[in-house]
């Protein structure tokens, strides 16, 4: 099913863009060139964070907090070598993206962990940047419920994805 | 500073487990850092080509027409900012824009949907319908996850996009889960 997903996509913006006189071609290579500065941004933060991430697999600690998280992590149904994605999540987004690449490396892309780290990390948002970025625009000092609701948001994220790994796959 | 505290963190942890492990990781320096650089290239490519079919997305009109069909339903999450039509323009195109995965466009409508609910709103405490706004934007609705997809091609997935409906069913959940939540404290926080 999800197999012709992005190629009707694809696609169909494409016939729908001739239908309205757009010029495809433009629109792709000019969007395509923004895209390189995307990742030319997204290379230095990764360069500091995968060598800190990669010592820390190394030192034995990333797997040290999976087991201390393990008992409670498995009741929920979350695998447990995704303990670190749940901490850093909401804080950094370079960083989910460092520990998250560096697991879905390491165990592999289908992987049933694999998997679950890459739908936490798609179905997610770094919760304390939008909140610094939203609440001093609108010169607001008190947050009130808003960082509990979007925690309550952000860990249903990560069990729902894991149920949905396991349910699909 | 945050990230100063969070890698400071993870160098500071690394360099006690080694040391209580008795693992040597400085190699894991070098081999991380190299990694980030083969990653970038690997993604590299589909990176570009998603943002430019953002972008011809973008031209298509079709962050105007997913606002247009969207609206009743932000019409009765943000009832009192719709009162007010620079406010609820502003609303429809930041939703619009993040499901379609367009941030250029996503986070200055969104900016300007909060900064005109606190000028609406008035006093220092956020108003209920802007602690909606910003739970809707953690929530991360995103009909394509292009940058997490292109992580998993270039880790050899054998259909990147095949987790789509799961992030779909996931981050529905969370948005309505976060809304319920926000909705039973409000009374608590007032």
């Amino acid at each position: 099913m999800t197999a012709l997903l992005v190629p009707l996509l694809v696609a169909a913006v494409c016939l729908l863009a001739a239908l309205r006189r757009v010029d495809v071609f433009s629109a792709l290579t000019q969007g395509a060139k923004s895209g390189l500065g995307v990742v030319a941004g997204m290379l230095p933060p990764l360069t500091v964070l995968l060598a800190g991430v990669y010592m820390l697999r190394a030192s034995g600690a990333l797997d040290a907090l999976s087991r201390l998280c393990a008992p409670v992590l498995e009741r929920l149904g979350i695998p447990p070598e995704t303990a670190a994605i749940l901490f850093i999540r909401p804080f950094s987004g370079s960083g989910a993206l460092a520990v998250g690449s560096e697991l879905i490396a390491s165990l592999g892309a289908d992987s049933f962990a694999g998997r679950c780290a890459a739908v936490m990390l798609g179905s997610t948002e770094t919760t304390f940047y939008v909140i610094s970025v939203y609440f001093p625009a609108a010169g607001i000092k008190k947050t009130r419920h808003a960082i509990p609701a979007a925690l309550a948001a952000d860990f249903t994220a990560f069990m729902v994805s894991a149920w949905a790994v396991r349910l699909f796959y | 500073m945050l990230m100063s505290y969070i890698l400071a963190g993870i160098f500071i942890v690394s360099a006690l487990g080694a040391a209580a492990g008795g693992a040597d990781i400085s190699g894991a320096l070098s081999e991380g850092a190299s990694a980030a650089v083969e990653l970038c290239i690997g993604i590299g490519g589909s990176v570009c080509f998603w943002c430019g079919f953002m972008e011809l997305m973008s031209r298509c009109g079709l962050s105007r027409a997913l606002a247009r069909l969207l609206e009743p339903l932000l019409r009765r999450i943000f009832p009192a900012s719709f009162a007010d039509s620079e406010c609820a323009e502003a609303l429809a195109e930041n939703f619009s824009a993040n499901l379609l995965g367009l941030g250029n466009a996503a986070t200055p409508a969104g900016i300007r949907a909060a900064r005109r609910m606190g000028q609406l709103g008035g006093g220092g405490a956020a108003s209920d319908e802007l602690c909606r706004l910003v739970v809707m934007n953690t929530a991360s609705v995103q009909l394509l996850p292009v940058t997490v997809a292109a992580v998993r091609a270039a880790c050899g997935a054998e259909n990147a996009f095949d987790i789509l409906p799961c992030v779909w069913i996931s981050s529905a959940t969370a948005l309505c889960v976060g809304l319920a939540a926000a909705r039973a404290l409000e009374r608590v926080t007032r």
